[in-house]
């Protein structure tokens, strides 16, 4: 489905000047919360599985206080959500990386940049290792997911070797472990097993003696089947994310071509609120505003 | 009167069930269109060779529209070999003995008891068997052997020889039943025993229509991804033994389709491995067809 955007904005502002103008929300039988009531569009969107829960969720919150405006959400990865915001087929793109990392850098100028979230990626072992080694230093960690390092002894862990459980070179986890867990060094490819999804992951290294990998915060909530690793001593965990000690993290971006008309920049701004803060958090995803050194 | 409107009522439904076929045709060659157009991408826009795509096994496409990674799906390609290879080992003897017992030696039972057994499995969602492979054989392998993960080729191909064995076996015994009775009475009538009868009657005369069961079987086994995905540990590695982690095709494929950017290098990199699926599945088809249009010609000349 294709929207023109342009028409649909002028729409939504005519709708928002004519109920304004009228005094009260005019819509029918809810006509309760006033001008709030006023706002009526659609609004598509695609990109990021990671984000497309917490999408969900902020669409159903946000179709309570907005029940006229209908938001279509989807999948496909952030890079479709990028390419789609892009082409102008959806009207936001939801994405765990910067858009400049896979569009073209004039077509990337064009997109502006919402970052709803925070998300923390943690290593994780499985709990046998986890019990012997709950911390290991960035160069340790690098070391291991470079192959250097092959049997836990090595870094004062048991005998056990080294098994790397990892995601598709595609995954934006994967992208904020390379770029801020292990300094951008590659984890090697030929031997670690990849897993399609964070959950089938934290299966495999609970069931794998001496397996090691990565998850987004999210996952670890209620889950204590496998370890999460501190880094250079410092737990993984949103504290420690806002405060600035682990480095571990990334935005999670909504991304419009242009400004957002007022029905998107509601829905975008309804996701930044300390309202629906409440609920991110609780979700295991952090609040962008809360963090105090900004990437 | 009546017998032109009986007429008309055929010509009508003539031209529905015709309307019908076309559709399918239509449909098939739509996505054959499709996948080529999609799967020569590496080859047209990003200017890879098909001999780097068939043969190296260095696979790092760029996931922009930029390009210039490298594009050799050899690994996936042999992982499929392998596993493939492997399950019909496993899963052919098995087939054909248990069709010989259902068709042969219990045919009553057979037809009333086994072969519904036989289509239940046939039936069960491939997710299923992928994840009793993952809860139950690939814990066995990591603890019973030196693997350290009980990911391996070993696993998958175990699963995928279960799920095929059914195919196999069905159509085996298809075939069996379909050997004319008189074969065999005349056969017992020379004073052959039952061993005699199976081994130098029935089976070669049912041999094209049990080699398209194995053929139909290897086709399910390339297809499918879920079940080996589960098991076969998705790493990009040639495999230096049984228990070695490796990937396959459609196992690269599943991992990575979500992830990519429609358009990008890697996401027709990935069109070009589904093409090759395709291409292989078609040619076991026409495979299929051949040797059952060979069987069914050395059938009625006997």
């Amino acid at each position: 489905m294709k929207f023109n955007l342009k028409a649909l904005s002028v729409l939504a502002m005519a709708g928002v000047l004519t109920l304004g103008l009228m005094g009260c929300g005019n819509s029918g039988d809810s006509a309760k919360q006033g001008a709030a009531q006023a706002l009526k569009g659609t609004i598509t969107s695609s990109g990021s599985s990671a984000l497309l829960p917490l999408a969900k969720e902020a669409a159903a919150e946000f179709k309570k206080k907005h029940p006229d405006v209908s938001i279509v959400l989807n999948g496909g990865g952030s890079g479709t959500g990028l390419k789609q915001v892009s082409d102008g087929t959806v009207n936001i793109g939801n994405s765990d990386v910067a858009a400049e990392t896979k569009l073209p850098k004039e077509k990337a100028a064009e997109l502006v940049d919402h970052k709803v979230a925070v998300v923390t990626v943690a290593a994780v072992a499985n709990k046998e290792v986890g019990a012997a080694v709950s911390s290991l230093t960035q160069q340790q960690l690098i070391d291991i997911f470079t192959g250097k390092v092959t049997n836990w002894k090595e870094v004062g862990g048991p005998d056990v070797n080294v098994v790397l459980v990892t995601r598709p070179s595609t995954s934006g986890t994967r992208a904020l472990f390379t770029e801020f867990a292990l300094n951008n060094n590659q984890e090697v490819s030929n031997k670690s097993l990849e897993t399609d999804d964070s959950g089938a992951l934290i299966q495999s290294i609970s069931n794998t003696p001496g397996a090691i990998g990565y998850v987004a915060l999210p996952y670890l909530l209620n889950n204590t089947s496998v370890t999460p690793i501190s880094i250079d001593g410092v737990a993984p965990s949103l504290e420690n994310t806002y405060n600035g000690t682990y480095k571990v993290w990334g935005y999670e971006h909504m991304y419009t071509k242009g400004q957002p008309d007022a029905v998107q920049k509601a829905y975008l701004d309804f996701i930044m609120s300390d309202e629906f803060g409440k609920i991110l958090e609780g979700k295991g995803y952090g609040i962008a505003a809360k963090v105090k050194t900004g990437k | 009167m009546n017998i032109e409107s009986t007429l008309r009522n055929d010509r009508i439904w003539r031209h529905v069930i015709q309307g019908a076929g076309f559709c399918l045709l239509l449909l098939t060659i739509a996505i054959g269109v499709f996948l080529i157009y999609r799967g020569t991408g590496t080859f047209t826009t990003y200017g890879h060779s098909i001999s780097e795509f068939l043969f190296s096994t260095t696979f790092k496409p760029e996931d922009t529209l930029n390009g210039g990674g490298q594009v050799g799906a050899a690994i996936f390609i042999i992982g499929s070999l392998i596993t493939c290879g492997l399950a019909l080992l496993m899963a052919t003897p098995v087939s054909i003995g248990l069709a010989i017992y259902m068709a042969e030696i219990t045919p009553s039972m057979g037809r009333r008891f086994w072969q519904p057994v036989i289509e239940i499995f046939v039936g069960i969602p491939s997710i299923i068997y992928g994840w009793l492979g993952l809860t139950i054989l690939v814990p066995f392998i990591q603890r019973n052997t030196s693997s350290d993960s009980g990911f391996s080729i070993l696993a998958a191909s175990i699963v995928l020889a279960i799920m095929i064995f059914p195919t196999i076996t069905s159509v085996t015994m298809n075939a069996l039943n379909s050997v004319p009775k008189t074969y065999r009475q005349g056969a017992y009538g020379l004073g052959a025993t039952r061993w005699e009868v199976i081994y130098k009657i029935v089976l070669p005369v049912a041999k094209h229509g049990i080699l398209a069961g194995i053929i139909l079987g290897l086709a399910r086994a390339f297809g499918e991804a879920l079940a080996v995905a589960m098991v076969i540990g998705k790493m990009k590695a040639l495999p230096t033994s049984l228990l070695s982690p490796t990937v396959n095709l459609t196992g690269a494929i599943a991992a990575d389709m979500g992830g990519t950017m429609e358009g990008s290098e890697y996401n027709f990199a990935l069109w070009s491995m589904a093409l090759l699926l395709f291409i292989i599945s078609l040619f076991f088809i026409l495979l299929i067809r051949y040797i059952s249009s060979k069987g069914g010609a050395s059938l009625a000349s006997k």
